[in-house]
């Protein structure tokens, strides 16, 4: 069935219908709508799940951790500055490899204040240990929530579903709602590796020595850098994981397909836009524009940032003579992270790199500016051009 | 390529008209002051100004009596909340709109009559 | 693709008066449907606008309406304040809630279709400035795209706890009185 909803709409009956157990979050702006919603779902009695109200988003993933440590299925959400102050217990959430789901509904960091949509507060988060999806819609929304779920506690790392704060969280569109029947044979109930047991008490994650230990039990238990490596083997076989639930997805559903990157027109391309969001959809009518015109331009929609598809990226964009990445956020004092992730992927490979900057703190992205700036560009920009699409300096 | 200054380098903003223009057409209920209760106008001396504190868009006055600006009051209520002699009250917009009696005062002072 | 613009103020329900009409549409198979409010400044009496974009296929431009097709103001008080008309595409509808008549203003080359929907509202037994049921007969008998009945539809599920069938009366009732002039 489809529904007319906006995006928080979408993740709250995403969370709904993946039977999470244990909510803690604390609103902010644009996601309170969400949280507001699943604390109407638990309060009727619809959904069947613990709302733990909190005084701060710290505690909401501090929450969180322990519910997914005793083996509870845990989702929170939060924004920007919200999001910032999570972040010694992002760091833990992922270390202590619990499959918790947060929804990042995308909005700029102060200061200066600012509520509107960018990538700054996803992406400065980006070297935590979780994985991160970007949704360019509704649909990969609702989707996407139930797809994190299952590649979380397939692989034991956490999972930030990422979405443009206002041009999805508020924007209205149909969408197709995930059938429950259908729900229950792409995501089994969450069967823990291992579950806190008030019979059998244990301390999880205290001081870890720098070497292996003898345990109580007389084996040799990892040092703190083991444990770190097997979470970045484990990251890196998430690409693979990924994959696999997007295809057992699609058996179920009969929609899904690529759950790393989103090509559009990119077949014979000479250039490729790259980007995050719901940007690479507006992009697919600039490229429509600009293909009419003769040019052979493409976009290509990065779905999963986090562990970062650079196989499958180096072998999109082989062949192609320009790819230029299009950015909400950027790394202070060098250039956008996408852009320096794209050029390290494709180092010694053909395509050069360009990166651009766009829609910083909720900037209207004109699509007209967008087919006026990347005409330009493809014909040769004037150097003077600084890379930031719509600055009014 | 603009001003580089520092004080442009960071957002500053100073009381008075903002982004949101005449924000006194938001209004769906206006403060009134009665002077017999208002402190420093039943005194003549400068004392209390509670209301020109308290308002966070600082369209009250420090003056006896207060005025209140009601082309950029957006009807908070906060002033009617906070006055310790209760002197503020909220009023209907459209009742103040009758009795100001017409479209002048409307367009001067921007209040939204119930048509 | 028809692009709509909604102008009101926050708390007059713009947007709910959008999604009813983008649920029609859908349902009168637009596929491509998308309704995106003013971002982050919905305060209770503000002027507000709502773009609303209605295609035969999925849309993937959500930015907003620049040059709409039609634009649908719920008070006509806002015309002192916003320009409503800005990028209307020559030949364009204005949809206007007023008590006045259509001789009292002139859109230039846009057609415009008037009704007192605030007053026609209450005839219809709801309380005193909901409009946003109304407005939408209004936009029904000027813009002939979705059919009135399927409307009438999603009006009464929408509120089907808060007055549905004055709701449904409302926008009847202005659906008869709406007046269109010409170009």
């Amino acid at each position: 069935m489809h529904i007319i909803e906006d995006g928080n709409a979408a993740a709250a009956l995403g969370v709904k219908l993946a039977g999470a157990q244990v909510i803690a979050a604390y609103p902010i702006t644009p996601q309170t709508p969400l949280t507001e919603k699943l604390s109407e779902f638990i309060e009727s009695g619809e959904m069947k799940a613990q709302y733990v109200p909190v005084e701060s988003e710290h505690s909401a993933l501090a929450a969180c951790i322990a519910a997914s440590s005793t083996g509870a299925r845990a989702f929170t959400a939060t924004s920007a500055n919200g999001l910032l102050y999570m972040h010694e217990q992002i760091h833990w959430a992922a270390g202590a490899r619990l499959p918790i789901v947060m929804c990042v509904v995308n909005r700029a960091v102060g200061a200066p204040w600012n509520i509107w949509n960018d990538h700054q507060d996803s992406i400065s988060q980006r070297d935590t240990g979780w994985i991160q999806m970007y949704a360019c819609d509704h649909q990969q929304i609702i989707d996407g929530v139930l797809k994190a779920f299952a590649l979380a506690e397939a692989v034991s790392i956490p999972v930030m579903l990422c979405y443009d704060g206002y041009l999805l969280s508020h924007t209205y569109m149909p969408f197709e709602v995930p059938e429950e029947e259908k729900i229950a044979r792409f995501l089994k109930p969450f069967a823990p590796a291992y579950a806190l047991d008030p019979d059998d008490p244990a301390n999880l994650n205290t001081v870890t020595l720098p070497d292996v230990r003898v345990d109580v039990n007389g084996e040799t238990a990892h040092g703190y850098m083991e444990i770190r490596y097997l979470l970045q083997e484990d990251h890196r076989a998430a690409l693979t994981v990924a994959q696999e639930i997007e295809d057992r997805f699609t058996e179920v559903f009969g929609r899904g397909d690529d759950a790393l990157l989103e090509p559009y027109r990119c077949e014979d391309a000479e250039y490729v836009v790259v980007g995050l969001g719901s940007l690479t959809y507006q992009l697919h009518d600039v490229v429509d524009t600009l293909r009419a015109e003769g040019f052979k331009i493409g976009v290509l929609g990065v779905r999963l940032y986090r562990p970062f598809p650079s196989e499958a990226l180096a072998e999109a964009l082989t062949g192609v003579q320009e790819v230029i990445v299009i950015e909400k956020a950027l790394s202070y004092g060098y250039e956008g992270a996408l852009c320096s992730d794209l050029k390290a992927a494709l180092c010694g490979r053909q395509p050069t790199v360009t990166g651009m900057i766009a829609g910083i703190g909720g900037r209207e992205i004109r699509t007209a500016d967008l087919t006026d700036t990347l005409r330009a560009h493809v014909r040769g920009a004037p150097d003077e051009d600084p890379g930031w699409i719509g600055i009014r300096l | 390529m603009g001003t580089r200054g520092y004080r442009y380098k960071t957002s500053h903003s100073l009381s008075g008209p903002g982004d949101g223009g005449k924000t006194g057409s938001w209004r769906i209920q206006r403060p009134v002051i009665d002077l017999e209760r208002c402190t420093p106008a039943r005194r003549g001396t400068e004392v209390c100004f509670i209301c020109w504190l308290y308002c966070p868009d600082s369209v009250i006055s420090r003056t006896i009596p207060p005025v209140i600006d009601y082309e950029y009051c957006k009807g908070c209520g906060i002033c009617a909340e906070e006055c310790p002699t209760k002197a503020i009250t909220m009023i209907d917009e459209a009742d103040a709109y009758q009795d100001d009696e017409g479209l002048q005062a409307c367009s001067t002072e921007g209040p939204r009559p119930c048509t | 693709m028809i692009e709509i613009r909604w102008h009101g103020r926050g708390g007059q329900g713009a947007i709910t008066a959008a999604k009813i009409f983008a649920t029609a549409a859908f349902k009168a198979g637009y596929t491509g449907v998308t309704m995106a409010p003013t971002f982050g400044t919905e305060r209770r009496g503000a002027p507000v606008f709502t773009s609303l974009k209605i295609a035969r296929e999925k849309i993937y431009d959500i930015s907003p309406i620049e040059t709409p097709d039609i634009v649908v103001v719920l008070d006509h008080l806002i015309l002192a304040e916003v320009d409503v008309t800005a990028g209307l595409r020559s030949g364009g509808l204005v949809v206007l809630n007023t008590p006045k008549p259509l001789v009292a203003y002139d859109f230039g080359p846009a057609r415009l279709a008037v009704a007192d929907i605030t007053g026609l509202s209450v005839e219809a037994g709801l309380p005193q400035g909901r409009v946003n049921s109304g407005i939408i007969g209004s936009l029904c008998r000027a813009f002939d795209t979705v059919p009135f009945e399927l409307v009438l539809a999603e009006i009464e599920d929408e509120f089907k706890t808060k007055k549905p069938q004055a709701n449904v009366q409302a926008a009847r009732l202005a659906y008869e009185k709406t007046v269109v002039g010409d170009a």
